[in-house]
């Protein structure tokens, strides 16, 4: 519980600089550490064109393993996702398009292997919800604003009349205020 | 009506939640099956035994069949391989092996050690077909009609209680079925 | 006997929470000191029992005390004596031992570090932590006690723990995730003793920011150490997958990055104060929801412990209590939280408001993402679809990109009341310099258009110019640049470092998805293949013998545009223990890019297959984290979290000066 250690008033315990220290040492760890454990499978085909290549990788990233636990094509080792980089790779070179290949994984899966789903009826809450979520928001934020922009309006009048009738007292422990706590995100204000 | 709002979150979380209940005693694992209902895919294959033999699908029973996909390196196909026996000393169903991925060799010692149930066995040693079925791993189980439909799909090991629960029901109903057709 | 200590004592932290979870809670309703008062030294003593539980556990993996269950299925007596420390976090009984842990470390902190909170009011905060405290150890002697016994006849050995988790990353990931992820639960218990009580001021919120700040901080670490070690732990060059696991802590970082902006309203100005509240109950909500499907197999996914519904049902039932009761108590009790200040258009609260607008749309999206597919099966009667990393990066990926438009403007925009004409005259300038050479810079550098890096080079460059805008008009009044520099508060600069930190991050996720390559090739020794400027020689590959493993190394000089840059030395294993292969990637990391190799098999010919990448920027990503944790961290040593020791009455009427006086410029 370093991290809290601060909040002890007047301990001189500075545990920024023991973060530093440990983000030092991921960081250092991260450029040296050498050589380190993969899974990943390698199959090597050969394309006629680097576009044929780019879309061989980007439909093994697309499809999912049908056999792993949650893993696409091209993360997962042997079995029969092996056999579908091959199919892909087959079809691709056979002149097959995308939305071809996307069919024919469809008829014998599923839609259990595609990443990215289909935009159905049963989808339309999945690719929409986000848009809507978003113009609640909006729709919410804009409340927030409105009624309190008239309310800025209102307190403006109170403050002015508070400001006038403070008493001594009170200004006395404003200017203390003032003088011993720096608006951490205004700092302008302390002078 | 203001405070009503102040409950949406509550509300949401409690349909959220009985969402999570029910996907508890959900099954996530087991992909349903795209041929329900489909012809059986074509294929041409070698048979593993006499050897060298094409086959397609014209050479399958035209009774309702059982295909099990298997592998000698597939440990539940050997807890398997009692029942079909069984079955197939009762003369209940035709069984046809698909040895995925597998090699004849190893496919021969493993059916020499256990027993051949099946009546054919094609052989499937790039996977290719598997892809056609929507194999993912040995084993799974393929109910045919006598029309060359498939009607049924087992993903997963066969014990005693799914053949008898879940198989043979399905495969006596097709039998049925196939007679009072023929009649 | 041993172990049984070990459950005596989880057992007694048991008992002990149930009465930290109801005597001063009641104790604070009904003003009795006494009951008040226990607070503190029950919270001690639940920490002890737990540690004492946590202590024995370890003792029985070092002493290979395999008649314990847990410690047969995850140790071996060959296992090096690091890894048979780090298997108590290995499965699930230990680590939720550990989870529970932290629990009581952070209680303890606060016990420790709110001596200037009222008593009363500490008394409610720690009796709600109780309360979690009561469910989880509840949980863990119903269902998944660690120190269950396999009596008379324990194994000889241990089953192993897990090859992956054999690993450094694996000593420090789980303990800053479950750190920060647990810290939530501090605020979350601030929140509801808000409630409980009615008060909810400036001074809770500055009780509140630093657990806040920390908590996100920690966690900020601990996901971006997983994130790096799937990185490299994979050697596919992914180092995110939107995984139903590793969602939920994005989703409670997201939540807790809008809390943080959140409560910093509310203590400057007093404004989004139910808000706050309701973002501090779903950011534990989301933690605990992380919980549930980690440890539930609710989700199909590759982090999942093993599955058991018995669990899920506890743990949801534990989610209902808890998040269920604190959302209706929020329902009941949120009118009395009113927002005594308003705001103009332009303000800084608005621009908060914004922010946190797109952070929670943005954790709702995850959310959805996650949960559809069984929703989807629920009501479907069992068909399947999967939501993967296309769905949301689709979705994510725009949303960030408004965000940090926002982060340009947000920090220059003044409290209360902002004139359109003070933004314009602030940064007009600062945006004609962004876009200028922020098209200009790739254009140069590429002799193309590069769309995507074009933007990603416009926003970094909006990020870092608004920036430097601000520090400067802060420090132009002062008589030199280093009194000037030295006068801004240490919390200015921690949000300023998260900020630069967070464009980093963004930064290097957006280029490295644009800028990596890989290719695939079949090399005998001596031959070549080109990749980008880069070319990697094959020389060949030895046999290896490891401690464990034995290994064909391969040696790739790597050369840069014909120059010899370096010897990378790829391995392909052999577990000779449980025959299992692996691959160690030979990799060459530096700050603008990462070059690595995964060797795959050999063939026929003496040839191997192996893959070769350059991933351009890629550790932006992991180095930005440091920065906003650091960030994260420097808010919290700020001075005035510490400075005050407030008594009850002192607090209550300083408040609305205070509020008062952040109103004024």
């Amino acid at each position: 519980m370093s991290v809290s250690a601060t909040l002890i008033p007047g301990r001189r315990l500075q545990p920024q600089y023991l973060l530093a220290c440990l983000a030092c040492v991921f960081a250092v760890w991260m450029i040296i550490s050498p050589e380190v454990q993969a899974q990943a499978p390698v199959d090597v085909y050969d394309f006629e064109t680097t576009e044929q290549e780019q879309r061989f990788r980007q439909l093994s990233n697309d499809f999912r393993c049908p056999m792993c636990q949650n893993a696409n094509l091209s993360s997962s080792p042997g079995g029969v996702a092996a056999d579908l980089r091959r199919e892909i790779y087959r079809m691709i070179m056979e002149g097959m398009s995308d939305e071809e290949i996307e069919a024919f994984m469809l008829q014998r899966y599923g839609d259990f292997i595609l990443y990215r789903p289909r935009l159905t009826l049963q989808t339309v809450l999945l690719w929409f919800g986000p848009i809507l979520f978003l113009l609640a928001g909006v729709w919410i934020a804009r409340n927030i604003t409105r009624s309190s922009g008239g309310r800025a309006e209102t307190t403006d009048e109170t403050e002015r009349e508070t400001a006038v009738t403070l008493s001594a007292e009170e200004k006395a422990r404003l200017s203390r205020l003032l003088n011993d706590q720096p608006d951490a995100d205004n700092p302008t204000n302390r002078s | 009506m203001k405070n009503l709002k102040l409950f949406l979150p509550v509300i949401v979380f409690a349909v959220l939640a009985v969402f999570m209940w029910r996907g508890l005693y959900l099954d996530s694992r087991t992909l349903p099956s795209m041929l329900i209902d489909r012809e059986l895919p074509n294929f041409e294959l070698r048979t593993l035994e006499p050897g060298d033999q094409l086959a397609t699908v014209e050479d399958l029973p035209d009774e309702p069949f059982i295909l099990n996909i298997w592998g000698s390196y597939c440990l539940p196909c050997l807890q398997e391989n009692p029942i079909f026996m069984a079955a197939r000393e009762q003369n209940l169903v035709p069984i046809i092996g698909v040895n995925y991925k597998d090699t004849d060799d190893a496919a021969r010692e493993w059916l020499d050690i256990n027993g051949n149930p099946f009546t054919l066995n094609i052989v499937d040693d790039t996977g290719r077909y598997g892809i056609d079925l929507g194999v993912y791993g040995a084993p799974e189980t393929f109910i045919v009609d006598a029309n060359g439909f498939i009607r049924y799909k087992h993903i997963g090991t066969i014990d005693y209680r799914a053949w008898q629960d879940e198989i043979m029901p399905v495969v006596r109903q097709l039998q049925s079925e196939n007679q009072v057709a023929g009649s | 006997m041993i172990p049984e200590l070990g459950n005596f004592a989880l057992i007694l932290a048991f008992c002990l929470s149930i009465v930290l979870g109801t005597l001063p809670i009641i104790g604070a309703a009904r003003d009795n000191t006494l009951w008040m008062s226990l607070a503190r030294p029950l919270t001690a003593g639940v920490f002890v029992f737990l540690s004492i539980s946590l202590v024995i556990l370890g003792y029985s993996f070092v002493t290979d005390d395999f008649s314990v269950q847990f410690v047969a299925n995850h140790s071996n007596t060959n296992l090096p004596l690091q890894y048979k420390i780090t298997a108590v976090w290995g499965g699930h009984e230990g680590s939720f031992l550990f989870w529970t842990w932290m629990l009581g470390g952070w209680m303890l902190a606060v016990a420790i570090f709110s001596k200037s909170v009222p008593e009363e009011f500490i008394a409610r905060v720690l009796g709600v932590m109780g309360l979690i405290c009561v469910g989880y150890t509840l949980f863990m002697l119903a269902t998944s006690n660690p120190f269950d016994r396999v009596l008379p006849l324990p194994p000889a050995d241990g089953a192993d723990l897990n090859a992956a988790l054999q690993d450094f990353a694996f000593i420090v990931h789980p303990p800053s995730l479950y750190m920060g992820y647990v810290g939530f639960s501090v605020v979350f218990a601030f929140a509801v003793a808000a409630l409980l009580s009615g008060r909810l001021d400036a001074a809770w919120a500055r009780w509140c920011r630093p657990w806040a700040n920390a908590a996100w901080a920690i966690l900020t670490l601990g996901l971006s150490l997983g994130s790096w070690w799937a990185y490299y732990e994979l050697g596919w060059g992914g180092w995110w997958a939107w995984d139903p696991v590793e969602n939920p802590p994005l989703i409670t970082w997201l939540l807790g990055a809008a809390m943080i902006h959140s409560l910093a309203a509310t203590e400057k100005r007093g404004v989004f104060k139910s808000w706050t509240v309701l973002l501090a109950i779903m950011a534990f909500a989301s933690s605990l929801l992380g919980t549930f499907i980690t440890r539930s197999g609710l989700l199909t996914s590759v982090h999942a412990f093993a599955t058991d519904p018995t669990r899920g049902v506890y743990i949801l039932g534990f989610l209902g209590l808890i998040v269920g009761g604190s959302l209706l108590l929020y329902a009941i009790r949120a009118p009395i939280l009113k927002s005594e200040f308003g705001f103009g258009n332009w303000s800084r609260e608005v621009f908060l408001l914004a922010n946190n607008l797109i952070l929670v749309v943005a954790s709702a999206a995850i959310l959805l993402g996650t949960l559809y597919p069984m929703v989807y099966q629920a009501v479907s009667g069992g068909d399947l679809i999967s939501v993967g990393p296309p769905y949301f990066n689709t979705i994510f990926v725009p949303l960030m990109g408004i965000l940090v438009v926002l982060l340009g403007i947000g920090p220059v925009a003044r409290w209360k009341r902002t004139s359109r004409e003070y933004l314009r005259q602030q940064l007009t300038r600062v945006a004609i310099a962004a876009v200028v050479l922020g098209v200009a810079i790739p254009v140069l550098l590429t002799m193309s258009v590069p769309l995507g890096t074009i933007g990603v080079c416009v926003l970094a460059l909006w990020i870092m110019f608004s920036m430097l805008r601000d520090v400067a008009g802060k420090v132009a009044n002062k008589p030199s640049l280093m009194a000037g520099l030295k006068s801004l508060p240490v919390s200015y600069w921690g949000m300023q470092l998260a900020h630069f930190g967070f464009v980093m991050t963004m930064a290097g996720a957006c280029l490295t998805s644009i800028y990596s390559i890989e290719r695939s090739v079949l090399l005998q020794a001596g031959q070549q293949a080109d990749l980008g400027r880069y070319t990697f020689v094959f020389e060949g590959t030895r046999p290896v013998q490891g401690p464990n493993y034995i290994a064909d190394e391969g040696t790739i000089r790597v050369l840069r545009d014909g120059e010899f840059l370096r010897t990378l030395h790829p391995q392909k294993q052999l577990y000779t223990a449980s025959n299992t292969p692996a691959t160690h990637m030979g990799i060459d990391g530096r700050f603008l890019r990462d070059l690595f190799v995964t060797l795959g098999d050999p063939r026929d010919n003496g040839a191997w297959s192996m893959t070769l990448y350059v991933k351009p920027f890629v550790r932006w990503i992991w180095l930005g984290t440091i920065f906003i944790a650091f960030g994260g961290i420097l808010a919290v040593t700020d001075k005035r979290y510490r400075r005050y020791k407030v008594s009850k009455q002192a607090s209550a009427d300083e408040q609305p000066a205070e509020a008062r006086l952040a109103g004024e410029h």
